[in-house]
């Protein structure tokens, strides 16, 4: 046990190194990313203006959301998106399936998803670090947009609903990249998976505007938790009851992909053959 | 027989070969049709979801600086209009010179008897974008009779032409410039994304650039690097009455396309002097 715990300290280790090389990029690649936001927040503003010069009173709500808390929630999705984006990971895998660089996992005693997740696990705690800057920096010029730091029991749900969204992310890509051993390329199915989630994940506007059958629809499918559920969480329009039921059914999802990878996984094994060296 | 190579000859044999090269692979060609067309969908849903919630975007009524949600509609169709030939003709190109540099691969092009941007601009076409191209004209058809008080006038159907190619001629000077920076920075694999973020400016009308920042942020993309006049005059010019101030930023919207394609091939003929073959 503390051998294999030492294997998985040292991948770590190495990731972690390995992902600190190119520190500029990350700066400046996390600073653009908030440009898109800088046109929602005009955007917005532009839409309740509209509202109220059509002779909406001024406290007027889109869905339960006031103009801020569509600035705090576009805002709030950039830091979900973070944790649950998981960039190259399914080509990635099905690349190693299609040019035979699996095998080194087969021969080797190293499992294949627990170093794909450690791995990301690294790339996540350098992006956070490094990226902490330009998030502060941005979150400290916005926090007129936001009422205060919520209570600390939904700071607990909050940060749990990100480790969550963080978990789900990897299983459902790594699933999707396990299906390269069917298919050998995935890519197009990967963009039908980026088209929908970019859409039904609550990336670009906030879920409770859909109307039926819509909304029944987000709530039945896992790609809410990967940005609007966190972010509805800070928020405090997911609460009580709601807020149990929420963190279950993302674990459950959690736990249905973990299954679904490690299935996949081992049927897809089954039947890979690999030649030469 | 003529030394100079017959550039729309030329033209035609990449557009052709294009076609060839996606038919090669039908079933890969309907599912990037279908992206292509999903994507468009999805952000043609977002603004109808907008619509049920408000009656205008912007709050000015007498100004016209307000957009309802036909005029918007023609505004959207107009920025898929041009988004949709920049990426058709030119983002496949300007991706891959980056790695034409990295590779040295642009000796290839250099050694050929035509000009290298235009070699290097239009050596791909990205058919599956034409699928954009047929939804921007459905949705212009749809929106456009329904936009209030609207009289098609000779100036528009003559100008709005010309507005359109004027605008996909400044997101091309922009692209190539991007593009030729990868010479100094010998790769520059986020010329997409950055392309991506600025353009994102244009593609929301001028007005809802309000209060100081806004403001700054309208001169800034109107005057220094002018992505907001490549959708706003040509969808202005079809969706609202022109006003003096617009008809001056259509003068001026000339005057930007012009200085864009000048200082875009000056970067670029730079950018050529700068290169080093990467071979061995």
């Amino acid at each position: 046990m503390l051998a294999r715990v030492q294997t998985w300290w040292t991948i770590l280790r190495i990731c972690i190194e390995e992902r600190l090389v190119y520190r500029g990029d990350f700066w400046l690649g996390t600073l653009m990313r908030f440009l898109p936001i800088v046109t929602q927040i005009f955007l917005w503003g532009a839409v309740f203006a509209g509202m109220r010069a059509a002779g909406a009173p001024d406290d007027k709500t889109i869905a339960g959301y006031s103009y801020y808390d569509f600035v705090a929630y576009y805002l709030l999705t950039t830091i979900s998106r973070a944790a649950s984006s998981m960039p190259g990971l399914a080509g990635g895998i099905a690349l190693q399936i299609r040019n035979g660089e699996i095998k080194k996992y087969l021969v080797q005693p190293v499992d294949l998803v627990g170093f794909l997740l450690l791995m990301r696990v690294a790339h996540k705690i350098v992006y956070y670090g490094i990226a902490l800057v330009p998030f502060a920096f941005v979150f400290y010029v916005c926090r007129g947009y936001f009422d205060g730091w919520p209570p600390p029991d939904v700071m607990v749900a909050y940060i749990t609903s990100l480790i969550f969204s963080f978990l789900l992310g990897f299983f459902l890509e790594a699933t999707i990249g396990m299906i390269g051993f069917w298919f050998l390329e995935v890519s197009s199915l990967l963009f039908v998976y980026m088209l929908f989630s970019f859409f039904f994940s609550g990336h670009m506007f906030p879920l409770d505007m859909l109307p039926k059958p819509w909304n029944t629809i987000v709530q039945l499918i896992p790609l809410q938790y990967l940005a609007y559920f966190p972010s509805a969480v800070f928020l405090q329009k997911v609460h009580g009851r709601d807020l149990w039921i929420g963190l279950s059914m993302q674990a459950a999802w959690v736990l249905f992909f973990i299954i679904a990878s490690r299935v996949t996984f081992w049927r897809g094994v089954k039947r890979y053959s690999g030649f030469g060296g | 027989m003529s030394s100079r190579p017959s550039y729309f000859r030329v033209f035609l044999t990449f557009v052709r070969n294009s076609l060839v090269r996606d038919m090669m692979f039908p079933a890969n060609f309907i599912i990037e049709t279908i992206s292509s067309f999903g994507w468009v969908m999805m952000n043609v849903g977002f603004y109808l979801l907008i619509f049920r919630y408000t009656a205008q975007i912007g709050a000015g009524t007498s100004d016209g600086s307000a957009w309802d949600k036909y005029q918007f509609f023609v505004f959207i169709a107009t920025s898929m209009f041009i988004n949709s030939v920049v990426q058709m003709f030119f983002m496949t190109n300007a991706d891959e010179f980056s790695e034409l540099i990295r590779t040295g691969g642009l000796d290839f092009a250099l050694l050929k008897p035509i000009d290298t941007q235009f070699l290097v601009s239009l050596r791909k076409v990205e058919w599956s974008s034409l699928a954009n191209f047929l939804v921007a004209a459905a949705l212009m058809i749809y929106a456009l009779p329904r936009v209030e008080g609207f009289h098609l006038t000779v100036w528009q159907v003559l100008l709005y032409p010309v507005y359109v190619v004027a605008g996909i001629a400044i997101l091309y000077s922009l692209t190539i410039v991007l593009a030729a920076v990868s010479v100094w920075l010998g790769r520059n694999t986020s010329i997409y994304d950055f392309w991506f973020y600025i353009t994102t400016f244009s593609r929301y009308p001028m007005e809802i650039y309000s209060g100081p920042i806004g403001g700054w942020i309208r001169w800034g993309f109107t005057f220094m690097l002018p992505v907001l006049i490549v959708v706003n005059v040509p969808a202005r010019m079809l969706a609202k009455p022109l006003t003096r101030e617009y008809a001056y930023l259509a003068l001026f919207a000339l005057a930007a396309t012009a200085a864009s394609l000048f200082v875009s091939r000056w970067v670029f003929q730079k950018a050529l002097v700068s290169y080093r073959s990467a071979s061995s």
